[in-house]
């Protein structure tokens, strides 16, 4: 990818967030009531959403080359352990990451 | 005498302390995360700027290690961001009489800055207006401020990164985590999952996302009804 099209790609997520934002101001701001199907998808999107992230995040793991995707597995284990015992979002982040980064830099 | 302005400002400065940390310190994971991944520093300032929403700023540094695909970049961000469509209907009634500051207030919009918005008393005696518009303000300073940081050091200090990556990953669990330990049921998340994971094996890594987004939506509009009924977490 090239500058140009980094910068694109950049400004393209701006723009759809503007108007992710702007939205409901633009269209439901008056006297129209807000259609009861997008405040559904408003509601029910978001847990559909971030477990399609946590498998585009691991996208790139095969489990039959490499380290199996031992080294992902441990530490979403450890971020999730982390989280239920202390739901410090920082910590479990933290945690996560340096557990993984421990495991492919020492071990794997 | 203080002004109003002043006022304002100390009223809503200790409502974003909590903010503050949270977003100076994911702010300098991610410039350091940016530019080890080989972006010049100022990309993360210019997205901090520019599209301010944490999960879609750590998505696009992947996005920029593909191939250019305006489309899917432009529906992957609607997706992403779409939970902030409930956030402005939220707030609709509040904002309403904001005059010129609405911009602002609906530009900054987050996750954070709505929770905090939503729900902080305001003092009597302070413009409600100006109240939401310091804390909009004073937490997109703070992750300008932490993604400059990051971008900065990233550039500065050399040390193996390898393996840093995760962070999004973890970023992810954390979020998925918290919505489900919240929600009343779990339709929706297995839904993501499993939708994700048969077009990821159907369609393969580079090109899974559009039709997972397309099979998500249309998943949750067949199942609305024993999802509504079994209740969603507000």
């Amino acid at each position: 990818m090239t500058s140009f099209q980094a910068i694109l790609t950049i400004l393209i997520c701006s723009a759809a967030t503007i108007l992710i934002r702007f939205l409901p101001f633009a269209v439901f701001s008056g006297k129209r009531k807000t259609p009861e199907y997008v405040l559904y998808l408003g509601r029910a999107l978001p847990p559909a959403i971030f477990s399609m992230l946590v498998v585009y995040c691991l996208k790139g793991v095969s489990l039959f080359q490499g380290s199996h995707g031992i080294p992902e597995a441990i530490a979403s284990a450890v971020t999730v352990a982390l989280h239920l015992w202390k739901r410090q979002t920082l910590l479990s982040i933290a945690g996560g990451t340096l557990c993984y980064m421990f495991l492919v830099q020492m071990i794997f | 005498m203080k002004t109003g302005k002043q006022s304002a400002f100390a009223a809503a400065f200790p409502h974003t302390i909590p903010v503050m940390t949270g977003y100076i310190f994911l702010g300098i994971t991610y410039g350091i995360y940016m530019t080890s991944s080989g972006s010049p520093f100022w990309y993360p300032v210019l997205t901090a700027l520019a599209v301010y929403g944490g999960a879609l700023e750590f998505v696009i540094v992947s996005m920029l290690a593909g191939p250019f695909a305006p489309l899917q970049t432009f529906l992957m961000a609607l997706m992403i961001q779409a939970r902030h469509l409930f956030y402005g209907i939220a707030m609709l009634e509040k904002y309403r009489g904001a005059g010129k500051r609405k911009w602002q207030l609906i530009y900054g919009l987050t996750d954070e800055t709505f929770s905090v918005n939503a729900s902080a008393e305001i003092p009597e005696g302070v413009s409600p207006y100006s109240f939401w518009s310091w804390i909009t303000f004073l937490d997109h300073c703070y992750w300008v401020t932490g993604a400059s940081i990051g971008g900065i050091l990233g550039q500065v200090i050399h040390f193996n990164t390898e393996g840093l990556d995760f962070v999004m990953t973890s970023m992810f669990i954390v979020i998925l985590t918290e919505q489900i330990l919240k929600e009343k049921n779990h339709i929706s998340a297995w839904i993501g999952g499993i939708a994700s994971a048969l077009c990821l094996i159907l369609f393969g890594k580079d090109s899974f996302l559009i039709p997972a987004m397309a099979l998500i939506t249309l998943s949750l509009t067949v199942f609305r009804r024993p999802i509504e009924s079994a209740g969603i977490a507000e």
